[in-house]
């Protein structure tokens, strides 16, 4: 982490430059080579993307037409969408995700933005400490943490009832590595700024909240959608935690579909269309920001 | 009593990290320790604490990994497999994609998408497309194969090909990620290094070989820590790609977090599951500090 980090020790604008006009000059040219690039990419776009178009064209296909092969549907139908809704809990895996991914992302933006600016922008005793001891929680794999997490669960009963919402989403409720994120983003905030604020009596909270935070929306925003992409996605905690239908996140709901392979394959990927489909389309609405994020993001990582 | 500026500051930081500070302790490292303890004990979640029993569940696993046919042998020996298949596949065809798309303008952002959005998919959706994909009779790449007279291959169906499949899958899956990252770190080196170096007669290859890869090695060592982390990590693809979601056929492709799910929530022998997560965690200490000290140079131009 601290090698990727020496790429990015400039400010923020100027890394946001990078990613807009700077393809350098002198090295694009017209002619075979750039034919060879384009059919190339196609080739790996399509192997990319095939998968999903199978997916939800055998989610739209009579069940007799995924025998006799096709690769278009003959007689196109929605009926496999209204089969599984009717048969499983769909409705309310999509709540149930959405209420998990927005507790847990609005948590992460709040405090790791609040912790990040406080490592970066305060001097105060313990700080390396305090640095080194969230630092060093990167090192140890979630999955070292499921039993531990399962056995405080079920002691302070947050595997029932409607506390599983909160069950699901508190081992991802401060993000170390979003701290230390925000933390490199705030190098970008002048000093001065902050004293000027400080003359004119705003307290450190309002500081914070006004003047500093703003400055780093981009970032915040970055922030925010891939928790919330990852929380969406989460499996194996959510697996272990949820123990009732009603309160399965969308993968999990998913998962239990796999009962029905070799047998029913339009019912599973109508399901996968399901689960897959919405993020999907946030994803094609924001890939410009999300695709600027991730780069951004990850060369400052 | 008046404070003086750096007293009120301190404050400050204090209240600003206050939750972050008990969450880290509460929800982090008092776990970690837990972790440590359960891996000593001999404990199913429903009666009290456990007994200690000392190293004994690692002297279990010790005389498993002994047996024939043993799961936590074919687990270890699984996930190294996947790191040593999956992480050079994916940097190398991430770093040719990201090559490529540097090239060209026009359409960039198409395939952008194209590339990226199986990585912000679920990995359940995912796994269920593919197996459908990889059906002996009725899939798509057995029908493709079928078409231009190639033999149909059992892919997840055969303890040989098993493997190598669900990698392949997981490449496809985490592709999109790193070549964004790649594509970033490739448009950050100056243009300048390269007009200068075909001034002094350099092809491409030696562009290549001279500038673009050197420069990029903080990213590569970054992405080749990030990719082993992730696929030592594995789960929730092998679950839903693998016969009734236990590794199969014949343990090929389980990995050790399937066996810590199987052994801790399925078996309920936490102290056991314990044991193979303390494990996976030194297994990516090492492996990580193995990779940061023989991959990272420091390059200045």
């Amino acid at each position: 982490m601290t090698t990727s980090a020496e790429i990015g020790t400039e400010g923020t604008l100027q890394i946001a430059e990078h990613f807009v006009p700077a393809q350098s000059g002198g090295r694009r040219r017209f002619g075979w080579g750039l034919l060879v690039a384009y059919i190339l990419l196609a080739i790996g776009g399509v192997c990319m993307v095939t998968p999903f178009i199978w997916m939800i064209l055998t989610s739209v296909k009579p069940p007799p037409e995924l025998v006799n092969f096709s690769f278009f549907p003959e007689n196109p139908t929605f009926q496999n969408y209204l089969n599984v809704l009717n048969t499983s809990s769909f409705e309310r895996w999509y709540l149930n995700s959405i209420i998990v991914a927005a507790i847990s992302t609005t948590s992460v933006v709040f405090f790791d933005t609040l912790v990040g600016y406080t490592l970066n922008k305060f001097s105060f005793p313990g700080k390396n400490i305090i640095f080194i001891g969230m630092l060093g929680t990167l090192m140890i794999p979630t999955e070292m943490l499921i039993i531990p997490w399962y056995t405080m669960s079920v002691n302070w009963n947050w595997h029932l009832g409607y506390t599983q919402y909160w069950g699901i989403a508190f081992p991802g409720v401060i993000t170390a590595a979003g701290i230390f994120l925000m933390r490199q983003f705030f190098d970008g905030v002048p000093n001065e700024l902050l004293d000027a604020a400080r003359m004119d009596g705003m307290n450190e909270f309002g500081i914070w909240w006004k003047i500093a935070a703003p400055l780093v929306k981009p970032a915040i925003a970055a922030l925010a959608i891939f928790n919330f992409i990852g929380n969406w996605n989460a499996y194996l905690w959510p697996l272990i935690l949820a123990n009732s239908r009603e309160f399965y996140t969308l993968p999990v709901g998913l998962s239990f579909f796999r009962g029905e392979s070799t047998t029913h394959w339009e019912k599973i990927m109508t399901a996968a269309s399901l689960a897959s489909i919405p993020l999907l389309i946030v994803f094609l609405v924001f890939q410009r920001q999300i695709i600027r994020g991730i780069a951004l993001t990850g060369l400052k990582g | 009593m008046r404070l003086t500026l750096r007293q009120r500051q301190i404050i400050w930081a204090y209240l600003f990290m206050s939750v972050a500070l008990v969450f880290f302790v509460v929800i982090r490292w008092y776990p970690t320790i837990l972790a440590f303890n359960v891996s000593f004990r001999d404990w199913n979640v429903f009666e009290g604490s456990g007994t200690w029993v000392g190293l004994e569940n690692y002297q279990e696993i010790w005389q498993d990994a002994g047996k024939p046919r043993s799961s936590v042998t074919a687990a270890f020996s699984n996930t190294v497999r996947y790191v040593l298949f999956g992480v050079p596949t994916q940097l190398v065809l991430a770093l040719a994609v990201a090559l490529l798309l540097s090239q060209i303008r026009s359409l960039s952002a198409v395939f952008r998408v194209a590339y990226f959005a199986p990585y912000v998919t679920s990995a359940v959706a995912v796994a269920f497309v593919w197996n459908w994909l990889y059906q002996p009779e009725t899939g798509l790449i057995n029908q493709a194969l079928d078409l231009v007279g190639l033999p149909s291959q059992p892919f997840t169906k055969s303890p040989a090909q098993a493997l190598p499949s669900i990698t392949a899958v997981a490449v496809w899956q985490n592709l999109g990620f790193a070549v964004i990252i790649f594509l970033a770190g490739i448009q950050q080196i100056p243009g300048h290094y390269y007009e200068a170096a075909r001034i002094d007669g350099a092809n491409a290859w030696q562009l290549f070989w001279r500038i673009t890869l050197p420069l990029l090695n903080p990213i590569i060592v970054y992405l080749t820590v990030l990719g082993t982390i992730s696929y030592l990590r594995l789960f929730a693809l092998v679950q839903n790609m693998s016969p009734q979601g236990t590794g199969g056929p014949l343990k090929s492709t389980t990995t050790v977090v399937l066996e810590v799910y199987r052994e801790g929530f399925s078996s309920y022998k936490m102290g056991y599951a314990g044991a193979l997560t303390v494990l996976l965690f030194f297994l990516i200490l090492l492996i990580t500090i193995i990779q940061l000290r023989f991959f990272s140079r420091r390059v200045e131009y």
